[in-house]
């Protein structure tokens, strides 16, 4: 067990630094391609040209391409992303305004995603044809194949302004702005840290609905795969083995079979994870939610190109980390992984 | 999203939604729903976008005003008065006294000073405003200086028109800033630039507590401030990109006022007895320009012909309904000299005919470089319908707003679709970038308009650079009304029409002010029943 976890620290390690520089080439690359002109973005549209051209000297811009990627790497390296030319603060820095927000909604809609979707794959499994697995299947296909974005504005347009049930777009409403201080940059998890009950509940109030939205996202996902590999092991030989033994039922669902099926499950539940994160972009755009994937968009749209390298590698690393994640957990939960 | 919002708008229609404001927000607090992502710095020596022009508006003093429902009426603000210099060469303003900035630090000839030469200093994107009067880096103290504690001389390198001197003392860059606190917070001589890009050193009726990017501009009453004092304590903007959300958040009382409705929605609200809507022509102009550099598009006859196969009335009535009205000149109505005939309507006789005269009997290929934001992707699709029933066959290449601009600066289009705001309010704005390019070749320093479309303009050249040394009101307004006739009728522009805003606001809002710019969008005097 030592052994495999050294081995998988060197393995994240080493996928880490491949898979950074490749981002970072490949990142690099793309912004130096495309036909947008940064010092675009830093002057405006009518500066004169004297101010143009010593801006373009400022970023660099003059300098030969394998040079500026030097550069860029050197900076990456110590944490150095450059500054935001649309936020005027340091790229790191945004990252860990921004990045946060995501993180809470994510989370959240993973979470609601895994409690419905996994029982619902189950019990979709267990009666195979019945009316129950039809109506799973038609979730999944819904949520599967209905454009998010419209599904949000459904959504706000029901509970928010028909139903009043929840907060409109925003994480708080005006009110309850400044009340609490960033620790986490999580709301839900600052209120409570500084005992702001009024602030949490409101905080909820305006989470749960594009939360919802996400976890539906991920339900949809996460019951499919859940029913499928749930079919499978319903079928394996120990399951006819525990009936025989006198097992009830539940148990043998529920202990034996989820258990096994739980092995493939974590990875397809991390990886839907990962997906929220890096693409709850449309989510965020209907909410006006300020999370990194709303980051992303604005900054690729104004060729803030620090922004974008910067947030791009942090997804990239994220997304890297959640693999390695997933690995482990693949590797605790089945002892047959283990022998090298 | 067009789509997006014209389904929405037909769902909400369909459910028969009526949703009663609610007036949720706080009573002494103005909540507005606003797109804001333009905005990259709060330091008025380099706002040069249109929202972060709005702020500064709200939040710093300018040396000169003016009426903004007369605009050629100005007044002084940090200026009292003003007298010229017998040459014409010197402007001498008298500053007002007693007047103090947020921090408590007393405003003085000083300040002045030290804001307009640190504008030049910085030279960002806004300093050509002020060293377009012949003042460089290296001669700015010498020409801008405080000559007494309420006492400012400007000295230029001609007798510009005092007009044109005063607009330009009206712009954004113009703002006062707090000369004492800014040195408290310099670093490496940078004239506390850094630290002002994302904090507050203003003398305004609000002053800026925060602003975070594409989320949150949280303005708070300045209770300094030398003039009326905002009724409310503060004013919140908050960053709401996708339009039919911020519909929603008006009629649900969650904002006072939502400022980016489209089309659509605008026509939904009406009906709502809830909500009041407010209107204000402003200096902006929708436009598409023919580059000169292709050889088709350089003759004559196409030009004219372009401008008679634009069905300008159908899309005021439908894409630019209570966004737009029609205009043709390049200076906005409102402006010195402004020409608001509308002498071409579709023509496609007159335009076939034209174009058989240029050896075009029928028609030709071409793009168009199109940025995929409404209302102007929406503009280029029914100019394509209408280019085609002369025969020319339009493609569009869309493309975002950096990348339409890229290529546009680099004079690689054919044709280009946009949209073009005036700096300042003196016509010498407009008619410098519409009518000058004293260098038409490729590394042409004054990148004008006209420069962009490859446009030599020899004799315009001339008169505009006269109409800024005009000193009689009169002549100089007619200057620039044979300007507008000239392009009009040869220039590569076709300007179509002048942008309206438009704010939907709840009924309970009062005194809120659209100005002619933005910086003139005001909500100082704004209360809540």
């Amino acid at each position: 067990m030592v052994l495999a976890t050294g081995l998988t620290l060197v393995r994240f390690l080493l996928m880490l630094a491949v898979t950074l520089v490749g981002l970072l080439a490949m990142t690099f690359v793309i912004g130096r391609l495309v036909p947008i002109d940064p010092v675009l973005a830093v002057v405006g549209d009518r500066a004169p040209p004297q101010v143009y051209a010593r801006v373009r000297q400022e970023l660099g811009l003059d300098l030969p391409l394998i040079q500026q990627f030097w550069i860029y790497c050197k900076q990456a390296i110590t944490g150095d992303f450059g500054r935001s030319v649309l936020t005027s603060n340091p790229v790191l820095e945004d990252i860990g305004r921004y990045f946060p927000a995501t993180i809470e909604l994510a989370t959240l809609g993973t979470l609601i995603g895994t409690i419905i979707g996994v029982p619902l794959g189950v019990f979709a499994a267990v009666r195979a044809g019945s009316l129950l697995d039809q109506i799973v299947r038609v979730i999944g296909l819904v949520g599967y194949s209905v454009p998010i974005f419209w599904l949000g504005l459904m959504a706000l347009l029901l509970f928010y302004a028909k139903l009043g049930w929840v907060a409109g777009p925003g994480r708080l409403d005006i009110a309850y702005d400044y009340l609490v201080t960033p620790v986490t940059g999580m709301l839900l998890v600052d209120s409570l840290l500084q005992g702001e009950i009024d602030v949490f509940w409101n905080a909820v109030s305006h989470i749960i609905l594009p939360a919802s939205l996400l976890g539906y996202f991920s339900l949809a996902y996460i019951s499919r795969m859940t029913r499928s590999f749930m079919l499978n092991e319903l079928t394996q030989e120990y399951v006819t083995t525990a009936r025989v033994k006198g097992l009830s039922e539940s148990r043998v669902v529920w202990r034996h079979a989820l258990r096994n099926a739980a092995v493939p499950l974590v990875t397809v539940i991390v990886l839907s994870y990962a997906t929220l994160l890096e693409g709850s972009v449309l989510t965020e755009t209907v909410f006006a939610w300020p999370g990194l994937g709303a980051y992303l968009t604005n900054s690729l749209q104004n060729a803030d190109m620090n922004a974008v390298l910067g947030a791009t590698l942090i997804i990239g690393v994220t997304f890297v980390g959640l693999n390695v994640v997933s690995d482990l957990l693949y590797r605790l939960l089945d002892p047959r992984t283990r022998t090298p | 999203m067009p789509r997006l919002r014209d389904f929405l708008s037909a769902m909400v229609f369909v459910a028969g939604l009526s949703v009663p404001a609610l007036a949720a927000t706080p009573a002494d607090t103005l909540v507005q729903a606003w797109q804001f992502d333009d905005i990259i710095t709060l330091d008025p020596a380099e706002i040069f976008e249109l929202s972060g022009a709005e702020v500064a508006g709200n939040s710093y003093e300018r040396l000169i005003g003016y009426d903004i429902n007369d605009v050629s009426k100005l007044h002084g603000v940090v200026a009292e008065s003003w007298s010229v210099s017998e040459d014409g060469k010197t402007v001498t303003f008298k500053i007002r006294e007693g007047r103090k900035f947020a921090s408590g630090n007393p405003l003085t000839a000083n300040d002045v000073a030290y804001s307009l030469q640190r504008a030049v200093l910085l030279d960002k994107s806004p300093a050509f405003i002020i060293t377009q009067f012949g003042i460089t880096k290296e001669n700015v103290k010498d020409k801008i200086k405080a000559t007494g504690d309420y006492e400012v001389v400007f000295s230029m390198d001609k007798p510009y028109a005092i007009s044109f001197v005063l607009y330009c003392m009206t712009a954004t860059v113009a703002s006062v800033v707090d000369s004492k606190l800014l040195m408290e917070n310099e670093k490496d001589g940078d004239f506390g630039h850094e630290w002002l890009r994302t904090h507050y050193a203003g003398s305004g009726p609000f002053k800026i507590r925060d602003w975070r990017a594409n989320e949150v501009i949280v303005m708070e009453r300045n209770d300094n401030y030398g003039g009326d004092k905002p009724a409310l304590a503060r004013a919140i903007y908050r960053h709401i990109p996708e339009t039919a959300t911020q519909r929603l958040l008006l009629e649900k009382g969650d904002v006072d006022v939502a400022r980016n409705l489209g089309p659509e929605e605008i026509e939904a609200v009406s009906a709502n007895d809830q909500i009041q809507l407010q209107r204000a022509a402003k200096g902006t102009l929708y436009y598409f320009s023919l580059n000169q550099k292709n050889e088709i598009l350089a003759k004559p006859q196409v030009r004219e012909a372009m401008k008679y196969l634009v069905d300008y009335d159908a899309i005021a009535d439908t894409i630019m309904k209570n966004l737009g009205e029609k205009h043709q000149a390049f200076l906005p109505k409102g402006f010195l000299g402004a020409v608001n005939d509308t002498p071409y309507k579709l023509d496609v006789e007159k335009a076939k005919a034209l174009l058989a005269e240029a050896g075009h009997p029928e028609g030709f290929n071409i793009t168009m470089d199109v940025r995929s934001t409404q209302p102007i992707a929406g503009m280029a699709e029914a100019i394509q319908q209408n280019l085609a029933q002369g025969g020319i066959k339009m493609e569009i290449i869309p493309g975002d707003g950096k990348q339409t601009l890229t290529k546009y600066r680099a004079r690689q289009h054919d044709l280009y679709i946009g949209q073009w705001g005036a700096d300042y309010q003196d016509p010498h704005t407009n008619a410098q970038t519409f009518a000058s390019n004293p260098d038409n070749s490729d590394e042409g320093p004054s990148k004008t308009l006209a420069w962009r479309n490859a446009w030599d303009t020899p004799e315009l050249n001339k008169q505009v650079d006269a109409a800024i040394l005009e000193s009689d009101t009169a002549k100089r307004a007619k200057m620039y009304e044979d300007m507008q006739k000239e392009v009009m009728e040869t220039g590569p522009f076709v300007i179509m029409f002048q942008q309206i805003e438009v704010a939907a606001l709840s009924k309970n809002v009062k005194n809120f002010v659209l100005g002619p710019s933005f910086d003139t969008n005001i909500v100082a005097g704004v209360s809540k029943d």
